[in-house]
């Protein structure tokens, strides 16, 4: 029983004390999820890693394809343009110009002939998302820049998009990485549209938006011109954990 | 404070009035504010959508944009001194009443609780949304400004940001598709008043309160 001038109406503004009136849980649930938020926040790495590891084998199993849609060790497919570049593979070409002596269009069939190199390496986002141990394959940066021949002038390379829009750029030095591919397998398949295929750029040390997708051009240039994100802020040497405002050791 | 409109046309006197203008604006800015971050984070975060939607520039500009507009509603609704009846519901939200844990179990105590203003499941809704604000803007502005911060902790920010928009969907999803079921519970939010009628049957307790009979109060 309650007096009746307790107006059960006017729960809200009694004091946190009364018991009876129920205690006052949305503070506590608030604050609780806003701690379990960030908590998550700083062990969601390793829970997202144990949750790859775990449900890896489960999704890779699922026929429906809905497990796709959980954040779990999955691609986002980014594109900067309005639809889905697209390009069959017989029609695709590369086209290496520039500060060059022999400037070249190889086609897919022309890079497929070449030596291929595969790698296993991690997929990172500048902002977070991150891929465990993508196997690439594809033929080095480095083998093609050497078909062409780079000439003294040459300092630096600038990648186009058939998009239309996306540009990005490397120095030559990092440009002849053992671990910059020109890519056409992904997880040993072809290369599909969404991610950047037929031939998209793979430079495994830094950060995605350095993977130019949808490759058209190479042109060899005498300075560093920074492409499309880096125009929007994003550091043009993107080392993964070395750059965008951050200097921690490699990954 | 009873809000009895007494006042209008005789049809009109069948009605009571449930959420104050200034909560219905509050309702449904923050409401067009979801709706548009989970049809961008849905293009963001789902590449079948990407790759027919595209332009990812413009599509996160409006995502980023509006979830840093996403609390201002709400937060400018309770500090205004017209949002009392605000308040005082984030009150009323923010607590269970006498036995009203047991509504979440099926059977005879859950038909015998008398409810206040709001159910334990819209409680729950609310505590979960509420934070959820918070949550999402931390770690959108984490993806976002990610320049201070480890990549450990830009994807500890996406884990959680990509979580927690499930528990949006599902919320915000289960949310409309009970209010859709319940035509006059809409028109509380939407046109502020339920009939007296619907107060009595399923609000038994607030309905108490607003007509002010102290006999009907009591709750168990």
């Amino acid at each position: 029983m309650r007096p009746p001038h307790e107006d059960p109406d006017r729960e809200a503004v009694v004091g946190d004390g009364d018991a009876g009136r129920g205690a006052p849980v949305g503070r506590r649930v608030f604050l609780g999820l806003l701690a379990l938020g960030a908590t998550g926040v700083v062990f969601g790495r390793e829970v997202a890693d144990w949750m790859e590891r775990v449900l890896g084998p489960i999704t890779a199993r699922d026929g429906t394809g809905l497990s796709a849609f959980l954040p779990v060790g999955r691609f986002r497919i980014y594109s900067v343009t309005g639809d889905l570049p697209s390009r069959a593979r017989d029609k695709y070409t590369l086209k290496v110009h520039g500060k060059v002596t022999t400037p070249t269009t190889f086609s897919y069939a022309d890079l497929a002939a070449m030596k291929p190199t595969t790698l296993h390496k991690d997929f990172q986002c500048v902002t977070g998302w991150r891929v465990h141990d993508v196997e690439w394959k594809g033929v080095k940066l480095a083998d093609v820049l050497d078909r062409v021949g780079v000439t003294t002038e040459g300092k630096a390379l600038r990648f186009t998009s058939f998009d239309g829009t996306y540009t990005e750029s490397l120095s030559l030095a990092q440009a002849r990485r053992d671990d910059v591919l020109v890519a056409y397998e992904l997880d040993g398949g072809q290369l599909s549209s969404e991610h950047g295929g037929p031939v998209r750029l793979y430079v495994a040390p830094m950060y995605g938006y350095k993977s130019c997708k949808w490759l058209e051009t190479i042109e060899v240039t005498d300075h560093v011109i920074p492409g499309y994100w880096e125009h929007l802020g994003y550091d043009v040497d993107g080392w993964v954990g070395r750059s965008n405002g951050r200097d921690d050791t490699a990954t | 404070m009873a809000t009895v409109r007494s006042d209008r046309a005789p049809a009109a006197t069948d009605v009571i009035e449930r959420f104050d203008p200034l909560e219905r604006a509050v309702h449904w800015t923050t409401a067009a504010c979801f709706v548009i971050l989970m049809a961008t984070g849905a293009v963001l975060y789902i590449g079948q959508l990407e790759v027919i939607v595209g332009n990812r520039e413009i599509v996160r500009t409006i995502h980023v944009y509006t979830g840093l507009f996403l609390a201002v509603p709400l937060i400018a609704g309770v500090l205004l001194r017209r949002g009392r009846l605000l308040r005082r519901d984030l009150g009323r939200l923010s607590r269970f009443g006498p036995g009203e844990r047991s509504w979440f179990r099926p059977g005879e105590a859950r038909r015998a609780i008398r409810l206040g203003k709001f159910n334990p499941g819209q409680k729950v809704n609310a505590m979960f949304l509420g934070s959820a604000i918070f949550v999402m803007l931390g770690t959108g502005s984490i993806m976002h400004w990610f320049a201070p911060f480890p990549d450990d902790i830009r994807t500890g920010a996406t884990f959680v940001h990509d979580w927690w928009a499930f528990g949006i969907w599902i919320s915000v999803t289960g949310h409309i598709f009970l209010a859709t079921n319940d035509s006059e519970a809409l028109r509380g939010m939407t046109r502020g008043v339920v009939t007296r009628a619907w107060a009595r049957s399923k609000r038994p307790r607030w309905y108490a309160a607003v007509v002010g009979d102290p006999e009907d109060q009591e709750s168990s």
